[in-house]
């Protein structure tokens, strides 16, 4: 098991519990839509904040890279984090249709943010912190 | 940082765009040529106005959008970074828009100075985009099978142009070239090496991605594209080999693998976590459904000497190929993908992210459904053509009016993305 694999595992989580948010909220259904959406939102979180907190760090002071992939990426995160607040907003009055073009652009917006994780950055992370223990640490977060 | 890893999101929004603009009213072309042409288009695959349509929606529509495609796909999934894309975009596209209509107009006219005149222009266009997207594609520290297969097709897409060249010249000329084995190969290059081998390699991505479906098997990827490639170096084998079972043997296996590839498409779909569909969903639905009747259809017409002897046979592929499966397939990410970078490339001028409308106010749903049912209205309309001479000219007039919306759709998300750039723009000014 590499370093970033439960990073990995935990896209594929967060991708079953965005799918049942959407559904529901698409069927009117909003308190089942509305507990799905708050796990999501809540383990959209802590998947961020590990990044942010523990692989990034680690991989910019391994690499020496500080602006680089993990400034795009943390970009990228505040804009997730927006669109998150936006379907809060909408589920909040209701709204269908703000909350499924929040939930679409979210949906591409995240898919390719981890594509990119997943693809480059990740193996680059696994390069470069082969032998620490950051691994063990981001699977205790996200457990 | 590598030097060659890309992790900017996107190239100006105007390098994708110029092509995606251009590509529907190519097919409008077609259509309209066919409504003007009449029955005699379908009667084979040889005729002027059928190879002229042929070109219109390979070079027009196929080429400008995949190229498009993929300046914005190349950094995004596989870390690439093309060289001045904005630059080679505004050389490449209005080079391949003046090629694709001189050839056209050449093979429409059996005109040989046109066609001279393309040869240079495509090797130039494609020549250029094909260094820059295979230097991109050589230079990424990135891996996996979505890389190898867009190698392999921008590989296709070289042996295609050549052959095209070839044949180009020889219609010119008159040279003495084996033109049939020829053209069978360059058609396979272009659909298979070309077209398929970057429909596959992007839906590796794009199907898991939209649809939240399950990821394409291992197995399935690291076989897929190598074994189409053999499978193609076989098929060529033709020229050299003076057999008639050659094609045969070739032919098999071949419809059996574009079999695989859209049966396990379809049956990833099927099993999809997200449950809503769209237009891209659905559209890529018919293109599978297209892929799965054409190689049906290819071995029935390899079974049965009788119809496979028909020349209505290759056009009733050529309809399920062109319009089935690639104008489906691209129309569908099309309407992914715009409205995706309007939204992308709006929340980058600064404003607050409330400020910035979602996707789904970029191009109104209804019209995209619609047009999809009037896109499949016209695929049907244009296979009972091919054995029903009296319907050509309602098929062609139905292409024409699904591209025709198509065109007003991109048109449309294009000029919302303007309208809220400007109040985007006065409102940070504004503040």
């Amino acid at each position: 098991m590499s370093i970033t694999t439960p990073l990995f595992q935990h896209h594929k989580h967060c991708d079953e519990i965005f799918a049942d948010a959407e559904e529901a909220c698409a069927n009117g259904e909003w308190t089942a839509g509305g507990e799905a959406f708050a796990l999501l939102s809540n383990q959209l979180e802590a998947h961020f904040s590990s990044e942010e907190e523990l692989l990034f760090p680690a991989f910019e002071t391994a690499t020496g890279m500080t602006s680089g992939p993990t400034e795009v990426m943390r970009g990228e995160h505040r804009q997730m984090r927006d669109l998150l607040a936006q379907m809060q907003g909408a589920l909040a009055s209701r709204d269908g249709d703000a909350f499924g073009g929040a939930a679409e652009t979210l949906l591409i917006l995240m898919q390719q943010h981890n594509m990119k994780e997943e693809n480059i950055l990740y193996p680059m992370c696994d390069n470069a912190l082969g032998s620490s223990d950051v691994g063990a640490a981001l699977a205790e977060r996200l457990s | 940082m590598h030097p060659s890893l890309s992790f900017d999101q996107a190239p100006p929004i105007s390098v994708p765009y110029r092509f995606f603009l251009a590509a529907p009213w190519f097919g409008v072309m077609a259509g309209i040529l066919l409504a003007w042409s009449g029955p005699d288009a379908f009667a084979s695959r040889w005729t002027p106005e059928a190879l002229a349509l042929t070109h219109l929606i390979a070079l027009g529509f196929m080429l400008q959008a995949m190229s498009g495609a993929l300046f914005q796909f190349i950094p995004v999934a596989v870390g690439g970074n093309v060289w001045r894309p904005k630059l080679v975009a505004n050389v490449v596209q209005p080079l391949l828009l003046l090629a694709t209509l001189l050839l056209v107009a050449g093979l429409l006219f059996s005109q040989p100075t046109l066609l001279s005149a393309a040869v240079p222009l495509f090797l130039l266009a494609v020549g250029g985009f094909v260094i820059v997207v295979a230097l991109a594609l050589w230079q990424t520290p990135a891996t996996g099978m979505t890389l190898w297969a867009m190698r392999m097709a921008i590989g296709g897409l070289a042996v295609t142009v050549l052959l095209g060249s070839l044949l180009a010249e020889s219609l010119a000329h008159g040279l003495s070239v084996p033109i049939i084995e020829l053209t069978n190969i360059h058609m396979a290059w272009g659909l298979g090496g070309w077209g398929l081998m970057l429909l596959a390699g992007v839906s590796y991505h794009v199907v898991p991605m939209f649809q939240l479906t399950r990821p394409f098997p291992l197995w399935f990827t690291r076989g897929f594209g190598p074994l189409l490639l053999l499978l193609l170096l076989a098929w060529s084998g033709q020229y050299f080999l003076d057999d008639l079972r050659w094609p045969l043997v070739a032919g098999f296996p071949l419809l059996l693998i574009l079999a695989a590839y859209g049966g396990m498409t379809l049956w990833l779909q099927y099993t999809r976590r997200r449950k809503i569909h769209d237009a891209t969903s659905m559209y890529f639905r018919v293109a599978m459904l297209s892929l799965l009747a054409f190689a049906v259809s290819g071995a029935a017409f390899f079974l049965d000497p009788v119809i496979g002897a028909d020349p209505r046979s290759v056009v009733w592929l050529g309809v399920l190929a062109f319009a089935g499966v690639f104008v489906s397939a691209i129309t569908g990410m099309m309407y992914k993908i715009t409205p995706f970078l309007n939204w992308l490339h709006l929340q980058r001028l600064g404003a607050p992210m409330s400020a910035v409308p979602n996707m789904k106010k970029m191009i109104p749903a209804d019209a995209m459904t619609g047009q999809l049912r009037l896109h499949v209205l016209a695929v049907l309309l244009l296979l009972i053509a091919v054995w029903e001479p009296g319907v050509v000219r309602l098929a062609g007039v139905s292409f024409a009016a699904s591209c025709a919306w198509l065109g007003w759709n991109l048109v449309g998300a294009i000029r919302r993305y303007q309208g809220f750039r400007d109040q985007i723009r006065a409102s940070v000014l504004h503040h």
